[in-house]
């Protein structure tokens, strides 16, 4: 290499400075997507890999929560290891949803108002008690698991390709709430207690998930999206075997109240605001910043 | 590994890249690296999975191949992320399964498909790497990183990592 020594010039170099965030930044740009190849998201695609993803991603933010809060260090990691597989499930669909419009997945995380927002009523709810976070995570998992299982065989193949690997990890999620509820309904009177009590309290959100409407219903056609209505026999087949194991009774009845929600078409509980704020207020302060 | 030798050399360099959790196991042993392919331009194409959605370790592997490939000689990289086929344990070489032992970690037992289903599961013995005892017990469903369980050994009293089957 020629020239002083302390002056490092890049041309004499055979393959330049490398930096990584410029080659990462480089690869993004070039706007590949979950399959490695250039994807973009139709208008009706990208609604419903908002929706898959706002789920995903406002239930990782609530598990989030729990570190350091967790009844035991071990529930610590657990949730936090479970709020990171959603966040990554999260990321991809937010991506594929971006395509359509332009945006990033960071834009769409960060810079998208309460009424932008399509998550559920059950993923905004808040944490309660350990039983009430529980009760949540089964009817969420249960949810999910049904949904990935069948959207894996859908016809639009990003989709498909984030269902078929997010299912194997809600699998897992499935299976720590299901353990959780067998602990707390089968323990003392009072985790008992509080098991029946938080899914008295989370049923009512349970209806909303397998509402259909216009946008499902057309992409359903297509074999894009799974109709929400028909995910529910397996849901409450599975929920039924573990209320039964653990000697518990699945709400009836009582919970056509809440059957309309609102969540997808951007109307939202009281809950939404502040989890967003706490979310959003690091890059709206910082536009840009990356750490 | 490719066939090619012009793209069986950059997988070699690609191959050297260790998991940053677990550096004892190369990508390839993981089955992360997917595929290495060189076009007519000579730039380098690489396809890596990612091990579980959120894996914090995959951006780090993902610089580790560029960097690794371009201190191999290669001026343009580019690592692409696959979903599908979405990845799985299966794909970790016998060799990788050994080695995950003899660092302590037990390996994940049977494959995928024999993964015991239904919504309420059999808790399966999972054999101690340190003594082989299958006295075992487990602490946490979710251990110290998604991928793993914490274990604890009944015989030889240790607690230890178990790598889960997905």
């Amino acid at each position: 290499m020629s020239g002083p020594d302390l002056e490092h010039d890049a041309s004499d170099d055979v393959h330049g400075d490398v930096s990584v965030d410029r080659l990462a930044l480089a690869e993004e740009l070039s706007g590949t997507s979950a399959d490695g190849s250039i994807a973009v998201a139709s208008a009706d695609a990208a609604e419903y890999a908002l929706r898959l993803g706002d789920d995903a991603l406002v239930l990782a933010q609530q598990l989030g929560m729990w570190i350091a809060r967790a009844p035991e260090l071990e529930e610590d990691v657990a949730l936090g290891n479970i709020a990171l597989d959603l966040v990554g499930h999260a990321r991809s669909l937010l991506h594929y949803a971006g395509t359509a419009s332009g945006r990033s997945e960071d834009d769409l995380a960060y810079f998208r108002d309460e009424p932008e927002w399509r998550c559920a009523w059950l993923f905004e709810q808040p944490n309660g008690d350990f039983a009430h976070t529980i009760a949540r995570q089964l009817a969420a998992s249960v949810y999910l698991f049904e949904l990935y299982s069948r959207l894996m065989h859908g016809t639009d193949e990003v989709i498909a390709a984030i269902a078929a690997k997010s299912v194997k990890e809600v699998d897992y999620h499935r299976d720590h709430a299901t353990q959780w509820v067998l602990r707390l309904a089968g323990g003392t009177e009072e985790s008992r207690r509080r098991m029946i009590t938080a899914i008295a309290d989370t049923w009512p959100y349970v209806d909303e998930l397998f509402a259909d409407d216009a946008l499902v219903e057309r992409l359903a056609e297509t074999g894009v999206a799974v109709l929400p209505s028909t995910l529910r026999p397996g849901f409450e087949e599975v929920i039924d075997e573990v209320f039964a194991e653990a000697g518990l009774e699945r709400p009836t009845g009582r919970t056509a109240f809440i059957a309309s929600g609102g969540g997808r078409e951007g109307r939202h509980t009281e809950h939404l605001g502040p989890l967003l704020a706490e979310m959003q207020v690091l890059a709206r302060a910082h536009p840009g910043a990356s750490w | 590994m490719p066939t090619d030798p012009a793209a069986r050399r950059a997988w070699q360099a690609a191959a050297t890249v260790t998991d940053p959790e677990i550096p004892v196991l190369t990508i390839e042993d993981l089955g992360v690296l997917r595929s290495v392919e060189i076009d007519d331009d000579g730039r380098v194409r690489v396809q890596l999975t990612p091990t579980y959605s959120g894996c914090p370790a995959l951006d780090a592997m993902r610089d580790d191949v560029l960097l690794a490939l371009t201190h191999a000689g290669y001026d343009e990289v580019q690592v692409d992320l696959v979903l599908a086929p979405a990845w799985t344990t299966d794909w970790m070489s016998e060799a990788g399964k050994e080695k995950l032992r003899r660092y302590g970690i037990q390996a994940p037992s049977g494959n995928a498909a024999a993964r015991p289903s239904g919504p309420v599961r059999v808790a399966l013995a999972v054999k101690c790497p340190r003594c082989d005892s299958l006295n075992t017990r487990e602490l946490a469903r979710f251990g110290s990183t998604s991928c793993k369980a914490l274990y604890e050994c009944r015989d030889c009293l240790e607690p230890f990592d178990y790598f889960k089957v997905l």
